[in-house]
């Protein structure tokens, strides 16, 4: 008897440990305005990290507290952090559309096809995801250019390095990631064509010490400047402890680690968060793809580490001012490919089709796409 | 190309000592016949709690202490569940897993200071600095194994030590006794529940200070799953050392090695796909364990633990 009583014991134990450790992702109640005479609507962020990743959802998280400022008691926001992709995402998505929430902002690629289920349940809800390309009556996709702030980013290496060699970590060869090095890539080469960008797979988004190898790897490899496309500032981190250089990305990267990030690319959502909450309280919200660029302030480039010159900043400001002015884009030809055949003929420019199914490397990067 | 071999054992070494760490001490553990599968937890929380410490003391010695005693108290629950309880160790060793990562997420978003919003991720505390030997580090590639952290100093020290205590001492045969037959050893007056307690909970001691070598050295500093399946492979890598101690830093270092030399080899131009580099510690720990097992039948000098994962039940014959 005495035994049978300690086994169950021991299995209530062992349950109550697995039961404590599902509880991973929590919801964490935003601070909401005091309730006015119209009902506040109701908007809710899913996040695939925690805001602490001072990269991706940071940013995210950055923009939702300025819309929260702006808006004040007309609407109502809740965030929940570290969903993960797949069947448990679309479990989220449908609890906040069933609990009254008028727009949903689903932040991640993977969170795609659980939007589009998850909306034709709901035609009344507003959903916007970022990064996809499936849209529905009732769901938006929004992104943002990040090519080009990368192009202005590779002005600055391209004047910074000093023996020709930029490291850069790369997360998986998708379009999105292949244009951010090619971006960069141009830029370094129109102030200094002698550059050589190299490139490295960590095949992850988030892998603090994968990214932080291929970071050292680089440098042992002779780089001195290491860009990056990550969520976390593994590579910059490294690099600064070697004494080197290097561009963030996500969010000002040089605020979390120092002088030796010379600048970052980085996303301002809220530049787009304001346009459509205000649309949806409007109630001119459709269904629409954003894909705002430097012009529209949802990309831009960091602040500048004091260690960039001023020639440097002009020719950065020039370049900005091209791209804004809608006059150029970052591919527009003459641009070689690798292999030194040609990729965009002069006088030309690559169509948002062409852009968005990016798959070879311009002329500079040293490295390779995995083929599938 | 000496260069490059010194750079990629350096960095193979560093990778290689949270592996050490956390092999040799389960390996103390299985010997006494528990298996401990907890070990991604105990690894996820030593990380956490070590760093925590070090941001807020800034005291090294005290936050190897936070990561040790985090790491008794989780293998000692295991002990409990399994020696006194005889639970499953499998069941137990999981759930110390999945509570260990959950907890470490969560003191990760709430140990931090309140100008980050508690969030400890981005902060920065002591770490451990690799220590140059003068002399001894300039020996071409060897010179390697003296650019390092104290971490990994220290296991020079730990892995002989480990390997003598083993099999050279009368309290590492009652071990091995206890691990191989407890009835056996109980009959011959050897203490079997304090044994296993005793080595699941210095085995757990190690595991965590492997995850504490994470956040204060390799890769100072707390991220969410920092450990990224190391634990895992730990458990692959305990067969591979065939339960000996002091087989445990070369499986570490080849399993640690591989992400060093791939990113090279990156870095160097070739044209390898990174997938498949990135696959080979896998396919690596796939062909260890049907070498580990062919060779145990060749020749019955494997350690394996014959009591491995059972519970030994006195009163009940």
């Amino acid at each position: 008897m005495k035994r049978k009583f300690w086994m169950f014991f021991s299995l209530l134990t062992v349950i109550a440990m697995l039961l404590s450790a599902c509880g991973g992702s929590k919801a964490t109640e935003a601070p909401t305005a005091a309730p006015s005479k119209a009902e506040p609507m109701k908007i809710a962020f899913i996040y695939i990290g925690p805001p602490g990743d001072l990269g991706w959802t940071y940013e995210h998280d950055r923009a939702r507290k300025i819309v929260e400022q702006k808006f004040g008691d007309q609407i109502a926001v809740k965030y929940i952090e570290s969903v993960p992709e797949g069947p448990d995402a679309a479990r989220v998505i449908r609890q906040y559309a069933q609990q009254g929430y008028k727009m949903i902002f689903t932040t991640s690629f993977g969170y795609m096809d659980p939007t589009i289920e998850v909306a034709q349940e709901f035609p009344d809800v507003y959903f916007e995801h970022c990064s996809g390309y499936k849209t529905a009556p009732n769901v938006s996709t929004y992104f943002g250019r990040m090519y080009q702030p990368r192009y202005l980013a590779g002005i600055v290496a391209g004047n910074m390095t000093k023996n020709n060699n930029i490291g850069y970590v790369a997360a998986f060869p998708i379009p999105e990631v292949i244009r951010g090095i090619n971006a960069f890539t141009l830029g370094a080469r129109s102030v200094n064509p002698d550059v050589k960008v190299h490139v490295v797979w960590t095949n992850t988004w988030y892998d603090p010490v994968k990214e932080r190898e291929a970071a050292v790897a680089l440098l042992d490899a002779g780089a001195d400047i290491i860009a990056q496309h990550q969520d976390t500032t593994e590579p910059q981190k490294a690099a600064q402890e070697r004494g080197m250089l290097s561009i963030g990305y996500d969010s000002d990267m040089g605020k979390f680690v120092g002088d030796s990030v010379l600048t970052s690319p980085i996303w301002n959502w809220a530049a787009y968060y304001e346009q459509t909450i205000q649309n949806a309280l409007d109630g001119t919200w459709k269904s629409h793809q954003y894909w705002g660029g430097l012009k529209d302030n949802v990309v831009q480039l960091a602040e500048f580490s004091p260690k960039v010159p001023q020639d440097v900043r002009d020719q950065v400001e020039a370049a900005k001012q091209k791209i804004v002015s809608g006059d150029w884009d970052v591919f527009c030809g003459p641009i070689n490919a690798q292999d030194g055949s040609v990729l965009v003929p002069e006088g030309q420019c690559m169509s948002d089709g062409d852009l968005l199914g990016m798959k070879v490397f311009v002329e500079g990067v040293e490295g390779t796409i995995p083929q599938n | 190309m000496i260069d490059l071999l010194t750079s990629i054992f350096v960095i193979t070494l560093r990778a290689g000592t949270s592996l050490t760490y956390a092999t040799v001490g389960e390996i103390y553990t299985e010997r006494s016949g528990i298996l401990n599968l907890g070990l991604e937890g105990m690894m996820l929380m030593g990380a956490v709690t070590s760093f925590a410490t070090s941001y807020y003391t800034h005291n090294l010695a005290l936050s190897l202490l936070a990561a040790i005693l985090v790491g008794a108290i989780l293998a000692a629950t295991h002990a409990f569940l399994t020696v006194t309880m005889r639970a499953n160790q499998v069941v137990s060793g999981l759930s110390i897993t999945l509570f260990g990562s959950g907890l470490a997420s969560f003191l990760g978003e709430r140990l931090g200071p309140a100008s980050n919003n508690y969030n400890l991720v981005g902060m920065t505390g002591s770490r451990f600095s690799p220590i140059v030997i003068p002399g001894l580090s300039q020996i071409p590639v060897l010179g390697a194994m003296f650019e390092q952290d104290i971490l990994t100093y220290a296991l020079y020290l730990l892995v002989p030590l480990a390997w003598f205590y083993l099999y050279k001492t009368r309290n590492g045969l009652n071990l091995r006794a206890v691990g191989e037959s407890p009835q056996t050893a109980d009959a011959m007056g050897i203490d079997v529940v304090k044994t296993r307690y005793l080595y699941t909970i210095l085995g757990g001691m190690l595991v965590s200070l492997g995850g504490a070598h994470l956040s204060l050295a390799y890769a100072p500093g707390w991220a969410e799953n920092i450990t990224g399946g190391r634990g895992w492979i730990v458990i692959a890598l305990v067969i591979f050392a065939m339960w000996d101690p002091a087989r445990a830093p070369l499986g570490a270092i080849l399993f640690g090695g591989i992400n060093a030399i791939q990113f090279r080899l990156q870095a160097g131009g070739t044209d390898i796909p990174a997938s498949y580099l990135n696959m080979a510690p896998y396919l690596a720990t796939i062909l260890v364990l049907i070498a580990t097992t062919w060779w145990e039948n060749l020749s019955h000098r494997v350690g394996a633990p014959a009591a491995l994962g059972l519970a030994y039940m006195r009163e009940e014959k």
